[in-house]
């Protein structure tokens, strides 16, 4: 027993800074944040009093709350399907080793390499529908007017200033710069695959597509599982880009959760912000939760 | 390939070898390259919008224009944006350096421990550290200024330090944990037979062979510190934030002048392009790792 603890005590004295901070950072922070959010300490002043659940009920029943709820579910589906259809083509077409292989991948991916406050600056001029009247007609800038002067005017649309749909138009730029990533998570799935299981596949008379469609596209449902996740929680947490492309914060019509929490603290009201934390935590934690219990017990075995 | 012209290959297993290609997979192929340059120019439009839009004086504000090159190349735009961000920049650099240099260190100290010299919990101790790196910070915020002004911490740079190493922590554990995985664990043994404690054979055998993880790790944690906003909008103002502060006040409200803004985005841009574009190979190691698997 003593001899034990002389080989992994040092282990644990040299991991136990970490284990403190992230102790308080994460988790004692997490239990006091709930703590906040179960109070009534709407304003600034430090008057706290227990209030149990009832900063949840009334935002679940808050119209405002309730559209950020659906604008981050549109925004996830979007973004999710934009970077998987483009990071799996991408990784499709690559997959191969061929002429320029390198220089395409590097292109593909160096929107990761940038801030979305960056690219929100450029994003916002691409996304404008303002509608400025000059003599001779030409009124639009950013992509609309690219769209028009290329001949496909009927895509003109007025992106996130649409009050139902334009939370979608921010997955455009989340999907650019993100489907790089998905593609290099591909990528390396496509290379984990063994070479002798398309050579057996061939030997067995496989066509391409064949080969493909039953014998390297199941190997990928992992990778597929971890961009979904790592999407997932991305686009959960996105708060940059927004506050980027649109000016007003409080704007109401592409406010997702993460945005109206800082809202709410703006406003000082610290039990509702809190409380919108702890929301996007549970909504983080059941998926991300039974992911790591899964990866962990993959690696034991 | 029964319609080809071109005499079909000899064998179909054999499809990379160019000189046997028919005629059908020359198109392929072309269809291919075609494709992949439509997609290179679609993802380069918005770098070149900032490009050109950044180097507009006022003569070319009329939208007829916009996507035209500058008719005459201002460079006021720069200027105004250069003056704006110049302090910034400095702080920036000040806070992500020694952010990074402490959250690798320490990271690599725990990733050996997590996967070469366990101990009991070893396993659960990694997921719950794990777990740091999902969660969404606004659940931790509002307690979290509290924490910083009850431990008088200044807002500004010293906060953002801190807050970078600690959350920083989670992936630079998992990034290590998963390199040394790949240390042969012989090597390890080898040094406790000769009778090295843990210190010495992390100093000895370990600390050798981590320069490609350390890579990876630093340019990982100084692209991730250098793009924070969320940390920044909370914990700093414009004249004590990093750089994305500094651009979003730049950049932000009604009436926004465009060339200084998208001259400003690119200047706030080329430090972590510039490692990308020199450590390219590092900076996929470290999206890698984010996948958990490694």
């Amino acid at each position: 027993m003593f001899t034990k603890i002389r080989t992994w005590g040092p282990a644990l004295a040299l991991i136990s800074p970490t284990i403190l901070l992230l102790g308080i950072f994460v988790y004692g922070l997490i239990a006091q944040n709930v703590q906040i959010s179960m109070t009534n300490q709407h304003t600034s002043l430090p008057r706290a009093d227990f209030v149990g659940l009832d900063n949840y009920f009334r935002l679940f029943g808050d119209a405002d709350f309730q559209h950020s709820l659906r604008n981050l579910l549109l925004l996830t589906v979007v973004f999710l399907a934009g970077t998987l259809i483009f990071g799996f083509l991408w990784a499709w077409i690559l997959e191969r080793p061929d002429f320029g292989e390198g220089f395409f991948r590097s292109v593909y991916l160096f929107p990761m390499a940038v801030s979305f406050i960056a690219s929100g600056v450029v994003w916002r001029w691409l996304l404008s529908s303002l509608q400025t009247d000059q003599p001779g007609g030409e009124r639009t800038t950013g992509l609309n007017r690219l769209l028009e002067s290329i001949g496909l005017g009927f895509l003109q649309n007025s992106w996130w200033s649409d009050p139902n749909w334009g939370v979608a138009a921010i997955a455009v730029p989340a999907i650019w710069q993100l489907s790089g990533y998905v593609m290099a998570l591909f990528l390396a799935g496509f290379r984990g695959i063994p070479d002798e299981l398309r050579e057996a596949a061939r030997i067995d008379g496989c066509s391409e597509w064949k080969l493909y469609r039953h014998v390297i596209f199941p190997q990928l449902n992992p990778v597929m599982l971890s961009a979904v996740i790592i999407i997932g929680h991305m686009s959960l947490k996105l708060f940059d880009l927004i506050r980027a492309i649109v000016p007003d914060a409080n704007t109401y019509d592409i406010q997702v959760p993460a945005t109206m929490m800082w809202v709410k603290y703006i406003g000082s009201d610290y039990a509702d912000s809190a409380a919108i934390g702890t929301i996007m935590l549970i909504l983080v934690a059941l998926v991300v939760v039974p992911y790591l219990v899964y990866t962990s017990r993959q690696e034991k075995r | 390939m029964a319609t080809s012209t071109v005499p079909p290959p000899v064998e179909v297993s054999t499809p990379r070898a160019p000189a046997r290609s028919s005629g059908r997979q020359k198109i392929n192929r072309t269809l291919k390259y075609v494709l992949l340059l439509v997609f290179v120019v679609i993802v380069l439009i918005p770098a070149y919008v900032l490009f050109i839009t950044s180097f507009k004086g006022p003569a070319d504000a009329d939208p007829s224009t916009a996507w035209l090159l500058p008719t005459t190349w201002e460079t006021a735009g720069w200027a105004k944006a250069w003056e704006t961000l110049a302090p910034a920049l400095g702080r920036t650099f000040a806070l992500v350096i020694p952010a990074s240099i402490i959250s690798a260190m320490l990271g690599s100290m725990n990733g050996f421990v997590l996967s070469r010299w366990r101990f009991p919990y070893a396993n659960v101790v990694f997921t719950l550290i794990l777990f740091g790196m999902f969660i969404p910070y606004q659940a931790v915020m509002i307690p979290l200024t509290q924490l910083m002004q009850g431990l008088n911490i200044p807002n500004g740079i010293p906060s953002l330090l801190v807050l970078h190493i600690v959350y920083g922590l989670p992936i630079c554990t998992l990034i290590f944990r998963n390199y040394y995985e790949s240390v042969p664990s012989e090597l390890i043994e080898a040094a406790r037979m000769d009778g090295a404690g843990l210190l010495r054979t992390y100093a000895s055998v370990i600390l050798p062979v981590s320069a490609p993880g350390f890579v990876v790790v630093l340019i990982w944690q100084f692209t991730s510190a250098w793009n924070d906003y969320l940390f920044a909008a909370f914990f700093s103002s414009g004249s004590n934030g990093p750089v994305t502060i500094a651009l979003s006040f730049l950049a932000g409200g009604q009436l926004t002048d465009y060339a200084a803004s998208m001259a400003g985005a690119l200047i706030a841009s080329l430090p972590t392009l510039i490692v990308y574009i020199i450590l390219g190979k590092y900076f996929v190691g470290g999206l890698m790792s984010g996948s958990v698997k490694g």
